[in-house]
């Protein structure tokens, strides 16, 4: 048989194909001639043959029947034979075949080979894509080969050690003695790769990590002391061409330096204080011209935002990055919105100086840097800036990509409710979002709308008129129909009597009213949901207009034979209104009285909880009369671990008219809409007061500048799924946290139909808000939030159990979980 | 570094090396979804990507892209300057290396790979010495296959 063909002449061959086709029947034939060539058990042109499989697996074909040539290649005596097998092993071979334990053997001899080069291919390999056996196996000879003398196999040896730490986490003991003198080293390639293997060591192991604080290494100096040390020297040496980047000397060293003093200062008072004088060295003297000097001034503010740094060191840090901010080069800039990012919970003040570069770069190009520059900007608005930064928000909304106005959209009505100057102002901000990005408002924002006007009492004229206007043009939007149905329906009498004062009074007649209503419900532009706002807003008129009235009955009876089941159980309803309980009717439409701040949308409780453990012995209390949430008892059950609970407190109100104000019920959630209109004897709708829920959490506290340094903590961090508390404490009221929780979702399905629920201690109140929504969408590309208010009077120490449901990947999740992780800040 | 790949402007894989255990489909999937992303940036953009939990750290040389996914408390600044110490590594070995190079001698290559980069992190920050141990190895090919006196492959 003929030689076989040549690497690079297959190669060629191959180049010339002209479709698809023609190059998978070349590749076809080439695959065949390998596989009687391998057949023959070839020694001589086995190397050639597995070379060119390689070439065609890169390709994109299958090779798998080259495995076992690759193992024999590794066994053979021959260099080149040697060299291509490994290759071959790690490009063909992983844990899951069960061949390559076979290669165990092989490696373990030329790890002990007489030539470094062919140690160094095994220690490759091994380091590449040793399995967890493998790895035990072996984790000997590179124990042995990491003391050895030759700097060569020594570095290598000492990333092989990582990666068996890393598969085989129980053997990290084992290497401990042969790190006792690696820094001692002066070859760079050693050094870098010891302070990898001590930094994977370290942030593994707790233990491990306080040993190296402490223990002395063998040139009789402790190890952050002989870091700080080897990189001054770095910074001081002169010019040395072998490790020269554009100036600076070994950067990729003097980073991993950095990063590894990171993990040793933090939390540690003595090495924080140790490292300060060299980090303030590397910051003020690291030329930034390159960015190979950034990439150093990156990692020290990395590390001194990390440890416990001394104030002014911080300030540098943040100054740093505000540089880095007005540099041109967009990856410096969205490194640094990124640590921005991270900072900006502990470090508030001083990253509110960088606000206004912060806001310019929401006009940036780049769709990152633009969603980190949103985020960044919602973390820095506060009392003070709010007025100023919201119009660059809104701005902001009115021309970003529509991936970011969802999400934009919900933090601006957070910060607005959190903190708007005025209550004009406030329904001024929600107008505008609604009629720039109406469509992209999530649905669960509308209830929360609609009752912070409700709340605004002195306001609903003028929100009415402003609502009509902005549908009288365009009534797609659905988020924006349904608050303005809604308002409609219930201050309809202020829009045709002209009242407002806020601004130019318009003239409307009740038919116009009529009109626009009409149009919703006809329109194939609008949900379901929608068109019941509308159809409940129609009925609701009848009570307060007074000279359509037959005209709204016609319109009622119409839709008593509509398709939609929803839209004519509700005409069919408010027909029996009309006919039969006319008498009631003013009374049911009368106007909605002042909501509560009690939403009950999410799992919102106000829990009294007998104590901190699982058999929790509870007061039972029979609850209020029959209209107990029967899905809210359950989940407080299973809060609190399934012993006998009755729910003290119901969120609900009480008693409610079934009928009046259906968007009661879809505000609140939880009752179900009875077949029949059930008459109801009491005239007036009242809404019980939860008898615990105390004013200080009704009013929303006007916070000033959040009360810097509590830091944000991460209370569940599982299965992708990661919530992050932050904390802000009111001046007005000191017993009250407020705690903003961020849901994100790391995996690359959505989580939908996310619900999370708290309970704390007996002697703290908990207030849920509204989430923000309750799809999670995967890679971290959006988060849920959702605020949570803690009243903790005897200011005891925080603490919360938290359960989260919701669907993921098809199937229904549900963790429980305990944080107790609360920074004193939050409490004390 | 979970892995590296290299790839034209058409799309085609020059390199591909893993630091990470995946099953075959599930890297062929990544590779051209990657692709797709990168490709379809353009020039005013970043050379940082989100993706999944990983950072995506990429660059542009002539006609190949460099791409390497690091993790989430990896620098990303450095990572630009791994990618580039790749490059000129390459560079001293080949001469004036440019996409041919790397298609007809792909073996080397990953081989200067392996000398820089072990289980996904740096080894060598000298490049004299990883381009020396190259050579050198390369001088223990060819005198076996003089021995031979056949050509290498």
């Amino acid at each position: 048989m003929p030689a076989p063909i040549r690497l690079r002449e297959l190669i060629r061959t191959i180049r010339t194909a002209r479709t698809q086709a023609e190059e998978r029947e070349m590749i076809q034939k080439e695959c065949a001639a390998i596989r009687s060539s391998f057949r023959e058990e070839d020694n001589t042109y086995r190397c050639r043959n597995v070379a060119k499989l390689l070439y065609m697996h890169m390709l994109g074909y299958p090779a798998h029947f080259g495995q076992l040539e690759c193992l024999k290649l590794i066994a053979s005596q021959k260099f080149t034979d040697k060299r291509i097998g490994y290759l071959g092993a790690m490009l063909l071979l992983d844990e899951r075949q069960d061949v390559h334990l076979l290669m165990t053997n092989c490696i373990k001899n030329d790890l002990n080979h007489s030539t470094q080069y062919v140690q160094g291919l095994a220690l490759c390999t091994l380091g590449c894509m040793g399995s967890s056996e493998m790895c035990r196996d072996l984790a000997g000879e590179v124990e042995k080969l990491l003391k050895t003398s030759n700097s060569y196999l020594r570095k290598k040896a000492a990333l092989c050690a990582v990666h068996v730490i890393r598969k085989v986490p129980e053997l990290m003991e084992m290497f401990l003695p042969a790190t006792k003198n690696l820094l001692n080293e002066k070859n760079h390639g050693v050094l870098h790769t010891s302070v990898v293997l001590l930094t994977e060591m370290c942030e593994r192991s707790p233990d491990m990590l306080a040993h190296f604080r402490k223990v002395r290494q063998l040139s009789s100096s402790q190890l952050v002391p002989q870091l700080v040390r080897i990189l001054k020297n770095l910074i001081m040496s002169g010019y040395s061409p072998e490790h020269d980047v554009s100036g600076i000397s070994d950067p990729f060293l003097q980073v991993r330096i950095l990063r590894l003093l990171r993990i040793l200062g933090r939390n540690d008072d003595d090495s924080s204080e140790a490292m300060n004088d060299i980090l303030a060295q590397v910051a003020t003297n690291t030329e930034t011209s390159k960015n190979v000097g950034n990439a150093i001034l990156y990692e020290t503010v990395l590390t001194i935002m990390d440890i416990k740094s001394e104030s002014g060191l911080r300030v540098l840090a943040i100054n740093i990055l505000g540089r880095f901010l007005l540099n041109n080069d967009k990856n410096i800039r969205y490194v640094a919105l990124t640590s921005l990012l991270k900072t900006v919970q502990t470090d508030h003040n001083a990253v509110q100086r960088h606000r206004s570069t912060i806001v310019d770069c929401l006009k940036d190009l780049d769709v990152s840097i633009k969603r980190r520059a949103m985020e960044l900007s919602f973390a820095l608005v506060n009392g003070n800036n709010v007025r100023g930064m919201m119009k660059e928000l809104l701005y902001f909304l009115d021309s970003c990509e529509p991936e970011f106005k969802a999400d934009c959209a919900s933090g601006i009505f957070l910060a607005a409710e959190k903190y708007a100057p005025s209550k004009r102002w406030h329904i001024d901000t929600i107008m505008r979002v609604l009629t720039t990005a109406g469509s992209y408002v999530r649905d669960d924002a509308v209830p929360n709308l609609i009752q912070l006007i409700t709340n605004s009492v002195e306001m609903h004229a003028y929100t009415v008129q402003r609502l009509y206007k902005a549908i009288l043009g365009d009534y797609s939007q659905q988020p924006l129909v349904q608050v303005a149905s809604w308002c409609i329906g219930e201050y309809g009498d202020l829009l045709v009597s002209g009242q407002c004062e806020e601004e130019e009074p318009i003239q409307v007649t009740e038919d116009e009213v009529l009109d626009i209503l009409e149009s919703v419900l006809i329109s194939n532009m609008s949900a379901s949901v929608t068109r019941g706002y509308a159809l409940t807003a129609i009925m609701k008129l009848s009570t307060r207009f007074t000279c359509t009235v037959n005209r709204i009955k016609k319109v009622v009876s119409i839709y008593g034979s509509s398709i939609d089941v929803e839209l004519q159980q509700r005409a069919v309803e408010y027909n029996a209104l009309f006919k039969k309980y006319d008498h009631m009717r003013p009374a049911l439409l009368e106007r909605m009285p002042v909501m509560e701040k009690v939403t009950t949308n999410g799992p919102a409780e106000i829990v009294q909880t007998n104590g901190e453990t699982e058999t929790a012995v509870l007061e039972t209390k029979p609850p209020p009369s029959g209209l107990q949430p029967a899905n809210q008892a359950n989940d407080l059950l299973d809060l609190l671990g399934g012993s006998d609970i009755t729910p003290v407190i119901p969120t609900a109100p009480a008693s409610k008219p079934a009928t009046a104000g259906g968007e009661l019920l879809d505000l609140l959630g939880d009752l179900n809409l009875t077949g029949s209109p059930s008459p109801v004897s009491a005239p007036a709708p009242q809404i019980a007061q939860p008898p615990f829920l105390l004013d200080g959490l009704t009013s929303p506290p006007l916070f000033n500048d959040i009360a810097a340094g509590i830091p944000s903590i991460t209370a569940y961090n599982k299965n992708g799924l990661k919530i992050d508390f932050t904390f802000e404490r009111s001046n007005t009221n000191p017993s009250v946290t407020v705690i903003t929780i961020q849901a994100s979702n790391s995996t690359e399905l959505d989580m939908t139909d996310f619900v999370f629920q708290a309970a704390v201690p007996k002697t703290f109140q908990l207030q849920l808000l509204s989430p923000s929504s309750s799809v999670i969408p995967a890679f971290n590309s959006g988060t849920i939030t959702q605020v949570i208010k803690v009243l903790n009077p005897q200011k005891q120490q925080l603490r919360m159990r938290i359960k989260l449901t919701y669907n993921h990947k098809g199937s229904a999740m549900q963790d429980l979980a305990e944080v107790n992780n609360f920074p004193p800040q939050s409490w004390q | 570094i979970h892995f590296i790949l290299l790839f034209s402007r058409q799309g085609k894989l020059r390199l591909q090396k893993w630091y990470t255990t995946l099953p075959d489909k599930e890297k062929k999937k990544i590779i051209r979804e990657i692709v797709q992303i990168i490709l379809s940036r353009n020039q005013r953009t970043s050379s940082f990507v989100d993706w999944k939990d990983l950072k995506l750290v990429y660059k542009r040389y002539a006609s190949l892209y460099f791409c390497c996914a690091i993790e989430d408390q990896d620098n990303e600044l450095l990572t630009l300057e791994v990618v580039h110490r790749y490059v000129e590594l390459l560079d001293r070995y080949f001469g004036n290396v440019c996409e041919l190079d790397i298609i007809f001698n792909f073996e080397k290559a990953y081989f200067i790979l392996d000398e820089f980069i072990i289980g996904g992190e740096v080894q060598e920050t000298s490049k004299k010495t990883a381009v020396k141990a190259i050579e050198e190895s390369d001088m223990l090919q060819e005198t076996v296959e003089e021995y031979m006196n056949k050509p290498a492959f």
